[in-house]
């Protein structure tokens, strides 16, 4: 539900970044969201599809990197993947496993077209 | 000849290097234009540029958060965010602690900002037990952010009350605080959701989850990043329990997988067990941060 709230974070990121950076139209947009980001990618995809329209990002292909939950094992000491917070140890089947990665939602970079 | 490289062999060699990448930094807005491997840029040659930002989405409201949490400290506020379902208590259980505060540290300001999606009820509700209070409605918002607690913050009477004075003055303070002023307690109230006020930091000293026991005891399992999040978990409408399967040792042990140093109270709001230990709680780590000060 709130990825409608991030979606329209990241359309005013890429609009500051197109007034400092002056370019008025994006070809390609990189994002991340790890496994543990709390965000639902084809909700975001369906967010960001409805509000680009009339902004610079319209028409841009849009790529979603899906990095894995990344955590370590405090009874094993290992460094597992995990796909929520709530999994134990996928090796020791342990538990608490500490969040190490994989929990950020980023804009990485854009394809812009020159003026 | 190439214009590119200005060899006499343009045919020779393939497409060059796009244009170097500009490295922006976007909070201070640098710019850096020898990132490429040719280390310089060459406008005009390519129909597109790769513009790296490399920042979190949430950034923008952390900064916020971060805002709101320097003007806490610096007001002697301690601010607690409060989120469960709608219905597990929330406003209920501000109401009582209003009254039970109000016996317990008279003088001790208190304010609380509701939100909503619509509506000001609940708003309405605290004022009537006896503490200022700001609504603020998010329409179709499924979570306060840090930008509208900062807002409502400013329009507190919590605010002018930590300042001492009579005066109406501007954001930016030239004058710094006394610690030995009162310190204050802020409560917000989140939007009814175990879902999304998880991901956005408002400032506040410490999130707070209510569960109540008419929800299923198997909700730290299923809402791992609500309860992640939380400093303290409280399980209420324990006057119930009689009455429905609620494992809490279970419940408790479920919560400490996905966050082993949760704190955990159990109470009822509207029969006033566990209050108590609440009320420590509440004004144990107030009293740590005023130590820290």
């Amino acid at each position: 539900m709130h990825e409608l709230s991030l979606a329209d974070e990241i359309v005013r990121m890429v609009e500051a970044a197109a007034v400092r950076e002056h370019f008025k139209r994006v070809a390609t947009l990189r994002l991340e969201a790890g496994a543990l980001a709390g965000v639902e990618v084809p909700a975001l995809r369906f967010a960001l599809n409805a509000i680009v329209p009339g902004t610079c990002l319209e028409g841009a292909q849009i790529y979603i990197d899906q990095p894995p939950g990344r955590a370590w094992c405090v009874r094993c000491g290992a460094e597992v993947t995990i796909t929520s917070r709530a999994d134990p140890c996928p090796l020791c089947d342990g538990y608490p496993v500490q969040v190490t990665g994989g929990s950020e939602l980023r804009v990485l970079d854009l394809v812009v077209l020159n003026d | 000849m190439c214009i590119v490289c200005g060899c006499n062999n343009p045919e020779d060699h393939g497409a060059h290097e796009p244009a170097a990448p500009v490295v922006l930094d976007p909070s201070a807005g640098d710019l850096h234009y020898g990132t490429g491997t040719a280390r310089a840029s060459v406008p005009g040659l390519s129909q597109t540029r790769t513009v790296k930002l490399e920042a979190d989405v949430l950034s923008a409201n952390q900064r916020l958060a971060n805002r709101n949490r320097a003007h806490f400290t610096a007001h002697g506020v301690t601010a607690y965010n409060l989120m469960s379902s709608p219905g597990a208590g929330k406003t209920t259980l501000l109401c009582a602690t209003i009254e039970a505060l109000r016996r317990r540290t008279p003088d001790l300001p208190l304010a609380v900002i509701e939100g909503d999606q619509q509506t000001r009820l609940d708003a309405e509700r605290i004022r009537a037990a006896g503490a200022p209070a700001i609504q603020v409605n998010t329409g179709r918002g499924c979570h306060l952010d840090a930008q509208m607690v900062g807002d409502a913050f400013a329009r507190l009477d919590l605010h002018a009350q930590a300042h001492h004075h009579g005066h109406r003055h501007e954001h930016a303070h030239e004058h710094t605080h006394d610690h030995n002023s009162p310190e204050a307690l802020l409560f917000i109230e989140n939007v009814g959701n175990l879902v999304c006020p998880a991901l956005w930091d408002l400032g506040e000293a410490a999130k707070v989850v209510i569960l109540s026991v008419t929800e299923g005891d198997d909700k730290p399992l299923k809402y791992p990043d609500m309860f992640a999040a939380a400093t303290l978990m409280l399980i209420n409408k324990i006057d119930l329990l009689p009455y429905v399967n609620f494992d809490v040792a279970r419940c408790i042990d479920d919560a400490r997988r996905v966050n082993p140093g949760i704190a955990v109270l159990q109470l009822s709001a509207t029969r006033g067990e566990g209050m108590q230990a609440w009320l420590d709680w509440l004004l144990r780590k107030e009293a740590a941060q005023q130590a820290r000060s």
